[in-house]
């Protein structure tokens, strides 16, 4: 054998290399993408960058960016536990799938119509503040700053953070369940010594999740923060650029953005990432604590609560973008050019994120080192839209670029942001995938184009259809790289909804939002269906 | 003097697992059935995946049908291999599954497809070639897979406990149809069991392993008969 090896060694690293030369070199490219955006951050940053926090302006910004993602991740987390407990003990009610698809909505819901919605809602012309005010109560004007910034993160991170648990909840054995109802465990004892043990690494990972999405935010912190008051690191970066030409102080701002992120990332390295894979299964279990009536009273009031929460904004939406105003917006001409440019780039992201993360993965199970791999493709998690897109911005006009490539960037931005959802939905598929035909493949000389065509493709066709509608969806809501890159000329539907919130022209935005809702929601159910085929069940 | 033909030969292989260093020897004259028995971790299953180059041995040497395998891909030795479970593709029909031995492209004349319903009728399953995994029992899949072995039509057939899941009367009729099909076609068959009732009727040779070892190869009439030492110890009649 030893022999054998010698003559086959040259052969051997030849082959390594060809094959694995596309998830190596898809690897080397982002590394050297990322590193040379933070290396120009650096680079721009002013030397004195010790000294950064005796700026108070930016303690000030850091502090409440801090602070209202502490805060979102608090109440995301804190109003979902019941909420899943309350759906986990009721597994069979008319609505209740349909009630898990709607959670599953905000997801790839753009930041800015859900801006919209909830200002249609809770605003001072919105309907929620003019039923209270019949009631006798009055609101004030309580919608911009934290408390608007917290209703929008809740209203995204809850029924993610719900679902998540839910499924944690329904991968209790049922064993368990028997066990506890023979030995009579009343409500507390089951939450104490079944549901928290099953439930905590869970919460730990989405509460640190929910506090990076929001730290992140840009879309809703812009906008109903309303102020330098209440502006985040993301809005900052994008003031430093567009509006005060400070490159010095926005890279200052990324840089600290990417410390906290990526401090953030290494520290929840068993990463969940919102992925709506597994819908609750509606197994009817023979939990102990379900027979009261009591307790399904409350059960009942709080899923009744949570579903008005998430439902009555994509109503609100629904209602006041079927309007006379839906008239001039599909009439003009700026919006079907949004929506041809938003497509545009979004179909350029998606096949971006989806080839990288393919090859990364093929790559990181020919090495035999998938983690590293999987490592590599997560990383622009570390980054955020704007912070990254400040680092490409400074890099670029280093090697003598200029912005007018600026829709390729907008593309390539989301094409990463993307990258690391597709890891997550696609990798584990792989993985399984490969466990368990590796060796059949091998016996019968099953490899290559072959392999992908007859054995890979049909069997990832769904996670790799969900991966791409996703990736998709998340483009067309995308403001932060179009806000950065954008120009009159090249808007997508959000920037053109966000101008109008800006110049108060509520009704163009009502009937833009609701199109770009409607465009989001079917790109997302057409690519679903079209790659991952039809349904099942 | 002629030598006895040979068709599988393992020669001081030497195999590193996790803290145990395996260390296998064996002959195979053509057409034998030999069962592999002994306790979980001993290295039955191990020593199948040396044979069909799933594992790469630290030294030794493995001859099958008087070819050295060392540098030889699973799919270039003349080797068909039958696992616990996972022998078939869920998403493809069973003719796509067995055809699938006849080239990994499944570019299948109408020759071939002849020969895979042949096969799949010759295994009791005729007639179900549109079928999907899913939609058989257990047996019908380990049937649909010996099938394919069929097609394959290589010398040497690894059995990995791929009836255990079935019930004693099912395991002895999946035995016999492999021995029928071994008889008629001239394979030669190792099959990997924890029920000593399986080799005393389907094997005439059996292999006792423990610990990375054989430590009893013999008849198995006669191995059985007056059991020794570890082999009794792990039959419980000591």
């Amino acid at each position: 054998m030893a022999r054998g090896d010698e003559r086959i060694a040259p052969s051997f690293v030849l082959r390594v290399w060809l094959n694995d030369m596309p998830g190596v070199a898809v690897a080397s490219f982002l590394l050297l993408l990322l590193g040379g955006a933070l290396a120009a951050l650096i680079a721009a940053a002013p030397p004195d960058i010790a000294n950064i926090f005796a700026d108070l302006y930016l303690r000030h910004v850091l502090l409440f960016t801090t602070l209202q993602a502490a805060l979102s991740a608090l109440i995301s987390v804190a109003l979902a536990l019941p909420v899943a407990r309350a759906l986990a003990r009721r597994g069979r009610f008319p609505g209740r799938t349909l009630l898990l698809r709607l959670f599953g909505l905000p997801m790839v819901m753009p930041a800015i119509v859900a801006v919209f919605a909830i200002v249609a809602l809770y605003g001072e012309s919105g309907w929620l503040h003019w039923l209270l005010a019949k009631m006798g109560l009055s609101t004030g004007g309580f919608l911009y700053g934290l408390s608007g910034i917290l209703i929008a993160h809740v209203f995204f991170n809850m029924p993610f953070a719900a679902r998540a648990f839910l499924a944690a909840l329904e991968a209790v054995p049922g064993e368990s369940w028997r066990l506890a109802s023979q030995l009579g465990m009343a409500s507390g004892p089951v939450f104490r010594l079944i549901e928290w043990p099953a439930l905590r690494g869970t919460v730990a990972s989405v509460a640190g999740l929910v506090f990076m999405l929001c730290f992140a935010s840009f879309a809703i912190t812009l906008t109903l923060g309303g102020g330098p008051a209440w502006a985040s690191l993301e809005a900052a970066i994008y003031q430093a650029l567009r509006y005060d030409f400070d490159l010095g102080r926005a890279a200052v701002l990324a840089l600290v953005q990417l410390a906290v992120s990526g401090a953030l990332l290494l520290a929840l390295h068993r990463l969940l990432l919102p992925a709506p894979v597994s819908l609750g299964l509606g197994r009817a279990m023979a939990r102990p604590d379900v027979a009261g009536r009591g307790g399904a009273i409350v059960d009942g009031v709080l899923i009744a609560l949570a579903g008005l929460y998430v439902g009555l904004p994509m109503l609100s939406v629904a209602i006041a973008g079927s309007s006379a105003a839906m008239v001039p917006v599909l009439g003009a001409a700026a919006t079907w050019k949004a929506v041809g440019i938003g497509l545009g780039v979004a179909a350029a992201a998606t096949m971006l994120a989806i080839g990288g993360a393919l090859l990364l993965i093929a790559g990181g199970q020919r090495l035999a080192c998938p983690g590293a791999f999987q490592f590599i493709g997560s990383l622009p998690l570390a980054a955020s839209p704007l912070a990254l897109g400040a680092g490409l911005f400074v890099l670029l006009t280093r090697l003598g670029g200029s912005l007018e490539m600026g829709l390729g960037l907008v593309a390539l931005i989301n094409g990463l942001m993307g990258m690391p959802y597709v890891m997550r939905v696609v990798a584990p598929a792989a993985r399984e995938a490969a466990e368990r035909h590796d060796r059949l493949c091998a016996s019968l000389d099953i490899r290559g184009w072959n392999r992908w065509r007859l054995i890979d493709g049909p069997l990832l066709r769904r996670p790799v259809g969900l991966a791409m509608a996703l990736v998709a969806a998340l483009s067309l809501g995308d403001l932060g790289a179009i806000a950065l890159f954008g120009t009159p000329e090249t808007a997508t539907l959000p920037l053109l909804i966000y101008q109008q919130l800006a110049a108060y022209r509520l009704d163009a935005a009502a009937a833009t939002s609701l199109l770009l809702v409607v465009l989001t929601f079917g790109c997302f159910i057409l690519i679903e269906r079209l790659v991952g085929g039809p349904a099942h069940d | 003097m002629i030598e006895a033909p040979v068709m599988l030969e393992v020669t001081d292989v030497r195999f590193l697992y996790q803290d145990m260093t395996m260390r296998f020897d064996l002959s195979v004259a053509p057409g034998e059935c030999i069962a592999i028995i002994g306790p979980s971790g001993a290295g039955k299953s191990t020593l199948l995946a040396l044979i069909a180059g799933f594992e790469l041995p630290e030294s030794g040497n493995i001859r099958i049908d008087g070819r050295d395998m060392a540098g030889q891909t699973p799919s270039r030795r003349p080797v068909t291999s039958l696992f616990q479970e996972h022998n078939l593709f869920p998403h493809l029909s069973l003719a796509d599954n067995v055809g699938l031995g006849l080239d990994p492209g499944l570019a299948l004349d109408a020759a071939a497809r002849e020969k895979v319903a042949k096969a799949l009728a010759h295994v009791g399953l005729a007639g179900l070639e549109a079928r999907r995994p899913g939609q058989l029992s257990g047996g019908e899949r380990q049937r649909a897979a010996l099938a394919r072995s069929l097609v394959r039509n290589k010398p040497l057939l690894l059995l990995d406990e791929p009836f255990a899941a079935l019930g004693p009367a099912q395991r002895r009729e999946m035995l016999d149809l492999v021995n029928a099909l071994a008889r008629d076609r001239g394979f030669t068959v190792l099959f990997v069991s924890h029920q000593p009732d399986d080799a005393r009727h389907a094997a005439g040779r059996t292999i006792f392993i423990e610990a990375g070892r054989i430590l009893a190869d013999g008849p198995t009439p006669d191995l059985f008969a007056v059991p020794t030492g570890p082999l009794a110890t792990y039959l419980g009649t000591s």
